[in-house]
């Protein structure tokens, strides 16, 4: 029973950082067909930056966290409109090439910046303990992560159904050609989802820290782990990323806690089954 | 160099079978190679190795237009094949070569049979766990495979009862450029044959192609299985070179760099795949026994002007010098 609750709850925090990372990806994939394998150097990119202001400029960790976040949202929306948008219109495999090729470029470029060891980000004391719910005691971390990703699903949910800008945003998912012929400004949609999916996905480094540490090959060793959580997903649904997120989360976690000798075996065997049965997404039925 | 290469290069546009000469050629050049680099051999070896995986990648990834990450579990396969052949049945090397062939067809059968009903990036991911799930079962049946250590041990007889695997590898080098040269020229004559263009066809638009009356499932899984049985060869070549098989032989990193050594190369195309792949390993020999780092900086830069490049630019520049070179021959390119 203590085992079934130890998955249960530390699968649901891995979950959520992997929905945090991924879901940028899901929606980027979904709304401009664009298969973007440098997700994973944002979310580096926030994780290196919050270490070094937190750890080196002395920052408080949530002014740390906020600056970080802005400036790789800054650094994602130059990017897109400068390099990423002349590859929307190209096939597939270009864009796999030209993205992996610019993850490759940018570990080289961390290595030589911050060098090859593992950035540690500086907890401030209170989120260091732990805390009491109930029976149980959780380490106050998990409990900040478990949060701060169902406040992700929150805001993305008021952003997505209640706002202008969702309805664009899903008006372009669905039909972008026709969205942009009723007066949708699509450059700025893409431009800005683009951006908003880099910042999560920073959120989701610094967040997901202790489960996956950064050092300069995180991009690549995360990428697929992403990849996986947005197949599964099915492209441009954030609920199904949440699901696929959550139930890929906990096989893992479980497999580690009761198979560890078989390795990633469970997670990928997961992965077969559900993109198996629903090709397009686990949510979506055709 | 740019003899052979070039007239091979200059033999692909439309021509379905090559002069004699071309490869007579590439005999020489390879003959050129060994007596010029008698230090790098093992690095040659290696080259042209993955020369055949990439081929066979291409089958899949430019012929049928599958981008797949997974290659590299039939490549495994073939050399887990022949190293255990090796150990267990029969030291005979053309025998563990044929049993390599065959495990990586089987593979290739039993995967093919469900990866091809999916297109995309659904296809992408599923190549993706089947990579990673058979690398775990190879980690997991350690008395069989050796795991984490790797499978070592096994004695290969010499080739033909007379030539001897040596240390300096120079048996190695022509045993895998031969074959490498003889696998060419079997791939060169499917992908012209009905069969290969039709899969050409399937790539370009399955919906005309399956309205033509072609039964598209069928010939993918033909195509994903002799691309199989040439990812096994390379991988039994390996082994035998080698003498031992890493688990790092099925990694999802082998299987990455097989597409990426595809692509600087062109897809689509035998020729591109082997001079991608000399191109690749080439760089990688120079830059990365300078800092690995340094390796990224130029295949990351590499890999992003290619996309950039106008498209046949450096198909141009090679047709250019096969024309030159072909008409030395008397013959129009």
């Amino acid at each position: 029973m203590l085992q079934l609750s130890n998955i249960l709850i530390d699968g649901v925090v891995y979950g959520m950082v992997l929905f945090v990372i991924s879901v940028g990806l899901s929606v980027t994939m979904g709304l401009m067909r664009f298969i973007n394998l440098a997700h994973g150097a944002f979310a580096m990119a926030g994780g290196y930056l919050a270490a070094w202001l937190i750890r080196e400029q002395g920052f408080p960790f949530f002014a740390g966290l906020a600056l970080a976040i802005a400036a790789t949202m800054a650094l994602a929306a130059v990017l897109e409109a400068f390099v990423f948008r002349r590859l929307y219109a190209r096939t597939e495999l270009q864009q796999v090439l030209f993205t992996i090729g610019f993850t490759f470029f940018f570990i080289a470029s961390v290595n030589f910046l911050a060098g090859a060891y593992i950035q540690q980000i500086p907890l401030p004391a209170w989120l260091q303990g732990s805390i009491t719910l109930g029976a149980r005691t959780l380490p106050t971390q998990r409990v900040l992560v478990a949060a701060m990703g169902l406040g992700v699903v929150l805001l993305l949910w008021l952003l997505i159904v209640r706002t202008r800008f969702g309805i664009w945003l899903r008006a372009s998912v669905d039909n972008s050609a026709m969205s942009s012929s009723l007066g949708i400004n699509i450059r700025l949609v893409q431009c800005a989802t683009f951006a908003f999916g880099a910042g999560l996905a920073a959120l989701g480094g610094v967040l997901g820290a202790e489960l996956m540490p950064l050092e300069p090959y995180y991009p690549l060793k995360y990428l697929v782990l992403m990849l996986v959580v947005v197949a599964v997903g099915g492209l441009g649904s954030v609920s199904g990323t949440l699901c696929a997120a959550l139930l890929l989360g906990i096989v893992d976690t479980a497999s580690k806690y009761l198979a560890s000798g078989f390795g990633n075996f469970f997670f990928y065997a997961a992965m077969i089954l559900l993109l198996a049965l629903r090709p397009h997404g686990i949510l979506r039925r055709r | 160099m740019d003899r052979s290469e070039s007239l091979r290069a200059g033999a692909v546009r439309g021509i379905t079978f090559f002069p004699w000469q071309a490869y007579l050629a590439a005999l020489v050049f390879i003959a050129v190679l060994y007596w010029l680099f008698p230090g790098n051999l093992l690095f040659l070896t290696r080259v042209a190795i993955l020369a055949l995986l990439v081929m066979s990648l291409d089958l899949v990834t430019g012929y049928a237009g599958l981008p797949t990450l997974g290659h590299a579990a039939l490549f495994g396969m073939g050399a887990y094949g022949a190293a255990l052949c090796a150990k267990h049945l029969t030291g005979d090397p053309l025998l563990g070569l044929a049993v390599a062939s065959g495990s990586g067809a089987l593979l290739a059968l039993v995967s093919g049979l469900f990866l091809v009903r999916y297109q995309g990036l659904a296809f992408l991911m599923l190549t993706i766990a089947v990579v990673q799930v058979m690398q775990n079962i190879a980690s997991k049946l350690q008395s069989i495979t050796g795991g984490d250590d790797g499978l070592s041990g096994f004695e290969v007889a010499p080739v033909f009862g007379r030539f001897e695997f040596d240390m300096f590898g120079v048996t190695g080098y022509w045993y895998s450029m031969i074959l490498l040269l003889l696998s060419f020229i079997v791939l060169q004559r499917i992908m012209s044959s009905p069969f290969g263009l039709s899969c050409v066809g399937i790539r370009e638009n399955r919906d005309r192609m399956s309205a033509n009356g072609t039964r598209i499932y069928p010939q993918l899984v033909k195509l994903y299985v002799i691309a199989g049985a040439f990812a096994g060869l390379a991988g039994g070549i390996s082994a035998q070179v080698n003498q031992i098989v890493g688990l790092d032989s099925m990694g999802f990193e082998l299987s990455a760099e097989a597409l990426v050594m595809l692509v600087l190369g062109g897809t689509g195309n035998l020729v591109g795949a082997i001079v991608g792949t000399a191109l690749f390993s080439g760089i990688h020999h120079f830059a990365a026994t300078a800092n690995p780092f340094h390796w990224l900086f130029v295949i990351g830069g590499l890999l992003m002007i290619v996309v950039f490049l106008p498209k046949g630019a450096l198909q141009l520049v090679a047709r250019r010098l096969a024309g030159r070179v072909l008409s030395l021959f008397g013959r129009h390119a």
